[in-house]
C-alpha cells in the first residue's frame, strides 16, 4: 500500500506561555521551537507500521517554505522512504481548503493508496483532512484511533468518539483518514537518525509542477481571514470564595454553570 | 441578511443533545429575523421523538427519516445535506466528533466557508462574520472574518453559547424522508465499541474532579466519586494517589501522568506542586478545595474554597443536583 | 619400605594394569574440559571489542583485593565467612587433587617443591581444609534446603529454581572430600594394622575420623576401598572440571579473569564502540546492543562468570520496588541465551535474535537507575550499568523509547532542558536569592573566578530552584566569587547519556565544554551530582570540579562562614549519600563533615544501608519523567529507612534525592515526622544573618 502523510511545522507550546505580539499580528514566534505536529507524528508511525505490515512506501509531504523541510526531514529519519516539499510563494496565507486543494494535486500526480493527517494541528480546525477527501472526491473518517488492513482494499477503522467509546466501521481505498493520538507509539527519532537523512535530496514542487490555478490558493483565496491574535484575560490568583458551606457551593454552582462545568 | 439559516439537531437515544437550543440561539443571533431550519437525521420512532422535541426550539424541522441514518454516519449524511441545502445556505453544527467527520467536506461540497469551533461571534455587519476561535490548546484567541455570501459550515463549541428559550409556538416538522432514500457511502457503519470500564481516558474530558493526597484514604474516595457523577465528570488524581494504590495510574494528571485540557478543572486537596500542574493544558477553570489557604493550587485556580474536602465536596454535590 | 596397601599406579583392575585407567580418565577429562572451554570462547572472539588490555597493576591489585582477599565477601557475613572457607579450601585442596591425579600413572609422586618439611605440613592442612570445607558444605546444604535465603528464589517469571544445581555441586565437592579421605583413611587403618606408626594426623579431619572407623576392616577390604576412593576421586574431579563451564560454577574457572578485567573506573559509561572516536560515531551502522554478538567479550565472560549469589539483585533498589528488573537474571537469561546459540555440538546460531523482545523487555531495561548498587556488591566485578546504557543504545537506534522519555528529550534536544522552556528563563531563579547576594553571569559579559554549574532541573523547577538560591547565598557568604553561565547552559546530559541518547549528549557536551571553556573560569562548583559526575567523567579537558560539600566544607574549615548559634534545639538527622555522590564519586566525608559541623544536629546513619551501600532515591534526570511499573517507589523504602534510623531531618547532597524524599513523606504519610532537605539549604538555614529575613528562605521545605 502507498500512503501519503500530510505533516506540518508548528510551534512547539508545551511548556512556554505564547505570547501575542503588541500589534496582535501574531504570536511572538522569536522564541519558539518549532516540530512537527503531534498528531501528524501518530500518522506517520502509523503509516509506517501499515507499509511495514503490507508492503508499500510511505511519502510524507508538508506545504510550507524551506524551514518546513526539517520536519519532513525528521518523519524520514522515522521511517517515510520519501519526501515531498510542496513550495510556492503562492500558496503563502492559505486557509485550510487552499491547503487541501494543494495537497489534492500533490495526491493526483501520485499513486496513493491511502492518505493520513492529523486530526488537528496548532490551529485547533481539523480540517484539512476532511476537505481533501471531498476534493478528491474519496471517503473520510477523522479521529481514526485504529487501522486493520483488511482483504479487498478495505480497512476496518476505529474512530474516537465521545465518552471515550469507539465507533468501528469499514472503509474502502483510497480514502483519507485523519489520525488521532495515542493510535500507537511513535518511534523515537534521534539526531543520528536525522544525520542519516540529511543528504537525501527532497523534491520541491511549486504551483505550476502540480499545475495548480494560483487563484485557488493563497491569502487571496481565503474565505476566513484571521484578523488578530490575542490573550483572553485570565483571573490572577484564587479568588477565595467566603460564607457557608452552602452559600459557596450556591456560588460555585453559578460559576460552574458559567464556565461549561454543568451541563 | 438574507441567507437561510440551518441547524443540524445532535442526537442520541431519541432525545436532542443539550446543544440543540444552544445552536438555535446562536441561528437567530446570526440572522435576526430570519426563518431558522433544524435538519433531523434518524431513523424510526427515535427521529419522531428527536422531531417533537425539537419544535419546541426551531419554527421549522426537517425530519429525513431512513434506515440508513439510523447511526449518524457522515460518509452519508454528507451527500444528503448537499442535496438538499439550498446554495448560500449558511448550516451550524455543535462542534462534536460528527461534526468533526462531516463539516469540511459538507464545506467542500457546498463551496461554502468552514468555520469550527467558534467560541463566540458578533452580530454580523453585512455579509461579513466576525468569530473568535481558539488556537494553541486555547492559549492564544483569534478573531477571524468570514464572507457569509457564499454560505458557511460553522461549528459552534458547546458550552459557549447560551440556550434558548423554548419558542411561544412550537413549529413544523416538514417530512424530507423522500429526499434521503437511495444514499451510499464507501464506508459502513460497524458498531460502537464502548469505553472499558476503568479505561477512562481523562485527556479528553471536559470536567475533571481531581483528588489529591487531601482526601486522607482510599475509603473517602465516594465522596470524589459522587461530585462527579452529580457534574458528569470523571475522577482524576495526583500522583500520591496513585502511588498510594488508591486510583489507576491512568488516572493521573501531572507531567508523569497524563497531561489533560479539560474546560474545568475541580482540584480536591491537591496541594498544586509544579509536577502536577504540568500536566493541566489550555487554560482551564480551576477550582481549587483544599484546607491549607496557603496550598500553590490558590496561585493557579481561579476559585478557591478553604475547607476540608470531605466536608465541602458532599455538600456542593447537593447543590448541584438541585441546580439540574 | 613397602606401603601396606597397593597404590593405584601399581594396581591391577581385572589383570589389567590399572594405571592405564587412571592414565585415560585425566586424558580424557583434560580434552574434553579443553574442548568445552574452547566452544565456550567462541562467543568471546565475535563479540565487540573492548579495552581491557592495560592498566596491569590496578587489575593485579583487583584480584588481589577481591579475588584472592575475597574482600566484598564479608558484606554478607555468613554466606561470605562460609564461601571463603570454600575458597581456600579450594585453593589448598587443588595441589592435592593434582597430586592424586598424577599417583594414577606415577607410584609414589610428589608435587615439586611439596617435600619435607612444607610436605608434611600441607599434608596436615589440606587436611584441615577438607574438613572445614566439609562443614561448610553441609552448612550450605542445609541453608540452601532448609533456611531458603530469600535472594536464591528464582521468581516465576525467570525460570525454574536454582538449588538443584547448586545441591548437585556441594554434593560433588562432598564426595571430593570424602573420596580423598577414604583413600588416605584406608592405607593410614592398613599402616596401623601392620603395626606401623602413623604421623601427622590431625585430629577431628576426615583421615582422623575415617581411620577410626576402619580400624577393624580387613586388609583386602581396605585394599578394595582405597582403590575404589582412589577412582571415585579420579571420576568426581573431571566430571566436575567439565561440569563448571555449564553453569553458575563456571565461576570457579573464570572468576580470575574476570576480576582481572574489571571496570576500574566507577561513575564512567563506555564508548559507544571501542576502537572509535566521537567523530567516528556517525560513521557506525548501528548504535549500542541489540543482538547478543554485540556484548563485548568482557561482558560475555560477565555472564560467564556470575555465580548467582543473587547480591546485586538483593541490593537493586529497581528489583526491591517490584520494577521488572533483577541484575541477576540479566546475567542469567544472557549466559542461558549464549549456551542456546553456542551449542556445544553443532554450528552456533546464524540468525540474529534481538535481546529486546527477546530475554529482556523495553521497561527491564529502561527500570535501572544506575545507581551502582549492583557493581559495588558483585564480589566478581561484574558490571550492568555499561550494559544497560549499551542496550538502551540500541534501543534508542531503533526508536524503542517510551513515549514518557520522548518528550523530555526532544526537549533537550530544541531547548536544552527536558521541559522545553524557554533559554532565557534559565538563569530565573537568581531573582529569587534575595538580596545581599549577586549571582553573575557569564552569559552577561561578567567574569567570576567560580563557575556554579546549575543543570537543568535545578535551574527550571520551582522546588529546585530553592536548592541554587540556597546555595548561591553560601557561596556569597563564603566569599566565593562566583557565576552562572545562564542561558548559555545547556542540560549536563548526564541521563541524556545514560538513557542511551548517545549523540544528544555529544552535542550537549560539545555546547557545554565550549560556554565553559569560554567564560574563563578557573574551577567549576555544582550542587547537583549528576552534573557533577557529568562534568568530571563524561567531560573532558575543563577546570577542576567540586561539589557544593567540599566547597562548603573548605569554607567552614577556614572559619569563612559564620553560623547562627542554635536556638530550635537539637535534631536528629540522616544523610543520605546520593549515589553520583557516593559510589560513583567515592565522595562520603565532606557531607557528613559539613553536617557535623553546624550546631542543632545529632547526626545517625541508616545503618548497613549508607554510605556505598546507600539505597537509591528513585533516580535522577530522565528517570523523574519515566513511569515505571513498580509495586512502591524507591524514595517510600528510604524514607522508612531514615525514620527507623531515628531520623526527623534527611538531609540529602541532590536536588533529585531531595524531591524524591520529600514526594515520598508525603506518601509515606510521614509528613511531620521527617523532612527532608538539602545540605545547601541546611547550611543555609544556620547561617549567621543578624535580624535579617533571609534565614526564613530554607524553611519551606515541606511545601
Amino acid at each position: 500500500m502507498n500512503i501519503l502523510v500530510c505533516v506540518k511545522r508548528v510551534p512547539d507550546t508545551a511548556e512556554n506561555e505564547i505570547e501575542v505580539r503588541p500589534d496582535g499580528t501574531d504570536i511572538r514566534r522569536e522564541d519558539l521551537v518549532y516540530s512537527v505536529n503531534e498528531w501528524d507524528n501518530y500518522a506517520v508511525e502509523e503509516a509506517i507500521q501499515i507499509a511495514e505490515r503490507t508492503g508499500g512506501t510511505v511519502t510524507v509531504a508538508t506545504v510550507g517554505d524551506a524551514d518546513a523541510e526539517e520536519v519532513v526531514r525528521r518523519e524520514m529519519a522515522m521511517g517515510a522512504q520519501q519526501g515531498l516539499m510542496l513550495t510556492d510563494p503562492a500558496f503563502e496565507g492559505s486557509d485550510g481548503r487552499g491547503i487541501a486543494e494543494i495537497l489534492k494535486a500533490a495526491v493526483q500526480r501520485g499513486r496513493y493508496d491511502l492518505v493520513l493527517c492529523g486530526a488537528q494541528a496548532d490551529d485547533g480546525a481539523g480540517q484539512v483532512g476532511g476537505m481533501l477527501a471531498a476534493l478528491l472526491d474519496w471517503p473520510y473518517a477523522s479521529l481514526v484511533n485504529r487501522i486493520e488492513v483488511l482483504e479487498g482494499q478495505r480497512l476496518r477503522i476505529g474512530r474516537e468518539i465521545e465518552g471515550g467509546n469507539q465507533e468501528m466501521s469499514e472503509i474502502e481505498l483510497p480514502c483519507v483518514l485523519s489520525i488521532q493520538t495515542g493510535i500507537n507509539e511513535p518511534r523515537y527519532v534521534g539526531i543520528r537518525g536525522i544525520r542519516k537523512v540529511a543528504s537525501v535530496e527532497i523534491p520541491a514542487l511549486g504551483a505550476s509542477e502540480l499545475g495548480l490555478d494560483p487563484s485557488r490558493v493563497g491569502r487571496a483565496a481565503c474565505r476566513v481571514r484571521k484578523l488578530d491574535y490575542f490573550v483572553p484575560p485570565a483571573g490572577a490568583g484564587a479568588e477565595i470564595l467566603q460564607g457557608s458551606p452552602e452559600e459557596i457551593a450556591a456560588r460555585l454552582v453559578d460559576l460552574l454553570k458559567a464556565k461549561g462545568g454543568l451541563k | 441578511m438574507t441567507a437561510q439559516v440551518f441547524a443540524f439537531i445532535p442526537h442520541a437515544n431519541s432525545r436532542i443533545d443539550d446543544a440543540a437550543p444552544e445552536l438555535a440561539a446562536a441561528a437567530r443571533q446570526l440572522a435576526p429575523g430570519a426563518p431558522v431550519t433544524a435538519l433531523v437525521a434518524g431513523d424510526g420512532a427515535g427521529v419522531e421523538a428527536v422531531c417533537a422535541e425539537a419544535v419546541r426550539f426551531f419554527p421549522e424541522v426537517w425530519k429525513f427519516a431512513a434506515a440508513e441514518l439510523a447511526y449518524p454516519n457522515a460518509e452519508l449524511l454528507r451527500p444528503l445535506l448537499s442535496r438538499v441545502l439550498p446554495r448560500g445556505a449558511i448550516v451550524l453544527f455543535s462542534h462534536n466528533t460528527l461534526a468533526m467527520d462531516l463539516g469540511p467536506g459538507l464545506a467542500v461540497k457546498l463551496d461554502a466557508a468552514y468555520l469550527p469551533d467558534i467560541v463566540a461571534f458578533e452580530a454580523p455587519e453585512g455579509q461579513v462574520l466576525r468569530a473568535v476561535r481558539q488556537e494553541f490548546n486555547g492559549q492564544v484567541s483569534t478573531h477571524v472574518a468570514c464572507d457569509l455570501s457564499g454560505g458557511a459550515v460553522i461549528t459552534l463549541r458547546a458550552g459557549c453559547f447560551a440556550a434558548s428559550e423554548p419558542l411561544a409556538a412550537a413549529g413544523r416538522v416538514v417530512d424530507r424522508s423522500a429526499d434521503a432514500q437511495g444514499l451510499a457511502a464507501r464506508r459502513r457503519f460497524l458498531e460502537v465499541v464502548p469505553a472499558e470500564v476503568g479505561d477512562v481516558d481523562i485527556t479528553k474530558e471536559e470536567v475533571l474532579v481531581s483528588v489529591g493526597r487531601g482526601i486522607g484514604d482510599k475509603e473517602n474516595l465516594p465522596v470524589a466519586e459522587d461530585l462527579a457523577e452529580a457534574l458528569g465528570a470523571v475522577v482524576s488524581c495526583s500522583r500520591p494517589v496513585v502511588d498510594a494504590k488508591w486510583l489507576d495510574k491512568s488516572r493521573q494528571v501531572g507531567t508523569s501522568g497524563k497531561t489533560v485540557k479539560p474546560k474545568v478543572y475541580l482540584a480536591l486537596g491537591i496541594s498544586g506542586s509544579f509536577q502536577h500542574m504540568g500536566g493541566i493544558k489550555g487554560n482551564p477553570f480551576i477550582v481549587a478545595v483544599n484546607k491549607n489557604p496557603k496550598a500553590p493550587i490558590f496561585q493557579v485556580a481561579q476559585v478557591g474554597v478553604v475547607a476540608d474536602v470531605l466536608e465541602f465536596a458532599p455538600v456542593l454535590a447537593e447543590a448541584v443536583r438541585k441546580a439540574r | 619400605m613397602e606401603p601396606a596397601l597397593i597404590p593405584p599406579a601399581a594396581a591391577t583392575l581385572a589383570g589389567f594394569p590399572a594405571r592405564l585407567v587412571f592414565l585415560l580418565i585425566p586424558a580424557v577429562g583434560v580434552g574434553l574440559f579443553a574442548w568445552i572451554l574452547r566452544r565456550r570462547i567462541e562467543p568471546l572472539l565475535r563479540a565487540a571489542p573492548d579495552d581491557r588490555f592495560n592498566r596491569y597493576g590496578e587489575r593485579v591489585a583487583a584480584v588481589l583485593r577481591l579475588w584472592l582477599a575475597q574482600a566484598r565477601q564479608p558484606r554478607y557475613l555468613l554466606a561470605g565467612v562460609l564461601h571463603i572457607v570454600v575458597f581456600f579450601g579450594f585453593l589448598i585442596l587443588g595441589a592435592r587433587s593434582l597430586q592424586l591425579v598424577v599417583l594414577g600413572f606415577v607410584e609414589g609422586f610428589v608435587l615439586p617443591g611439596f617435600g619435607g618439611d612444607f610436605g608434611a605440613a600441607y599434608h596436615a592442612a589440606k587436611d584441615v581444609a577438607a574438613a572445614a570445607v566439609l562443614v561448610a558444605v553441609v552448612v550450605l546444604a542445609v541453608r540452601r534446603l532448609v533456611f531458603r535465603p530469600a535472594r536464591y528464589a528464582v521468581p516465576e517469571r525467570y525460570g525454574k529454581d536454582h538449588t538443584p544445581e547448586a545441591i548437585l555441586v556441594l554434593g560433588l565437592i562432598a564426595t571430593l572430600l570424602v573420596s580423598e579421605g577414604l583413600f588416605e583413611a584406608s592405607l593410614v587403618a592398613a599402616e596401623r594394622q601392620l603395626g606401623r606408626p602413623v604421623q601427622g594426623l590431625v585430629p577431628l579431619t576426615l583421615p582422623w575420623a575415617l581411620a577410626a572407623l576402619l580400624g577393624g576392616v580387613s586388609r583386602e577390604a581396605l585394599q578394595a576401598l582405597h582403590l575404589a576412593a582412589y577412582t571415585v576421586h579420579d571420576l568426581t574431579f573431571f566430571f566436575f572440571l567439565c561440569f563448571l563451564p555449564f553453569g553458575k560454577h563456571f565461576h570457579v574457572v573464570t572468576s580470575l579473569f574476570n576480576v582481572f578485567f574489571m571496570r576500574l573506573d566507577p561513575g564512567t559509561v563506555k564508548p559507544v564502540r571501542h576502537g572509535v572516536g566521537e567523530a567516528g560515531l556517525d560513521a557506525l551502522e548501528t548504535f549500542g546492543v541489540k543482538r547478543f554478538e554485540d556484548f563485548t567479550w568482557k561482558h560475555m565472560l560477565d555472564f560467564y562468570s556470575c555465580a548467582d549469589c543473587g547480591r546485586c539483585s538483593d541490593r537493586c533498589p529497581a528489583n526491591r520496588v517490584g520494577r521488572p528488573l533483577s541484575p541477576r537474571f540479566v546475567s542469567i537469561k544472557a549466559r542461558d541465551l549464549c549456551f542456546r546459540r553456542y551449542p556445544l555440538r553443532g554450528r552456533p546460531a546464524a540468525a540474529p535474535e534481538p535481546l529486546i523482545g527477546g530475554i529482556y523487555s523495553e521497561d527491564e531495561i529502561w527500570s535501572c537507575t544506575t545507581c551502582g548498587a549492583c557493581e559495588e556488591e558483585c564480589p566478581l566485578g561484574i558490571e550492568y550499568i555499561d550494559k544497560m546504557v549499551d542496550l538502551r543504545r540500541g534501543m534508542v537506534d531503533d526508536g524503542l523509547v517510551p513515549q514518557s522519555l520522548q518528550k523530555p528529550l526532544a526537549a533537550i534536544e530544541k531547548r536544552g532542558n527536558p521541559w522545553g522552556k524557554m533559554e532565557k528563563k534559565r538563569g530565573d531563579w537568581v531573582l529569587g536569592v534575595g538580596e545581599g547576594c549577586r549571582v553573575k553571569g557569564f552569559d552577561k559579559g561578567e567574569q567570576a573566578e567560580v563557575l556554579y554549574f546549575v543543570d537543568s532541573i535545578t535551574s527550571y523547577d520551582d522546588r529546585m530552584q530553592k536548592i541554587a538560591q540556597a546555595a548561591a547565598r553560601v557561596f556569597c557568604a563564603a566569599g566565593l566569587d562566583f557565576g552562572i553561565l545562564g542561558k548559555d547552559e545547556k542540560d549536563s546530559g548526564h541521563e541524556v547519556r545514560r538513557f542511551g541518547e548517545e549523540m544528544l549528549f555529544q552535542s550537549l557536551k560539545e555546547h557545554n565544554t565550549e560556554a565553559i571553556r569560554a567564560s574563563g573560569a578557573r574551577w567549576i562548583v555544582t550542587t547537583d551530582p549528576h552534573a557533577y559526575n557529568a562534568l568530571r567523567k563524561d567531560y573532558r579537558d575543563l577546570p577542576p570540579v567540586r561539589h557544593a560539600s567540599e566547597v562548603i566544607l573548605e569554607a567552614l574549615s577556614a572559619g569563612r562562614l559564620a553560623l547562627a548559634p542554635e536556638a530550635d534545639g537539637v535534631r536528629t538527622c540522616v544523610y543520605h549519600d546520593p549515589c553520583y555522590l557516593g559510589r560513583h564519586n567515592r565522595l562520603y566525608g565532606a557531607p557528613r563533615q559539613v553536617i557535623d559541623r553546624l550546631p542543632g544536629l545529632r547526626r545517625v546513619e541508616m545503618e548497613g544501608n549508607c554510605r556505598d551501600r546507600s539505597f537509591c532515591c528513585g533516580g535522577g534526570g530522565l528517570m523523574l519523567f519515566y513511569e515505571p511499573e513498580e509495586e512502591m517507589r524507591m524514595g517510600v523504602v528510604r524514607v522508612k529507612m531514615a525514620r527507623e534510623a531515628g531520623a526527623d531531618l534527611v538531609v540529602a547532597a541532590c536536588p533529585f534525592c531531595l524531591v524524591n524524599l520529600e514526594d515520598a513523606i508525603k506518601v509515606a504519610g510521614l509528613e511531620g515526622e521527617l523532612e527532608a532537605v538539602d545540605l545547601c539549604e541546611l547550611v543555609d538555614r544556620k547561617l549567621a544573618r543578624p535580624g535579617g529575613p533571609g534565614a526564613a528562605n530554607g524553611q519551606g521545605g515541606m511545601a
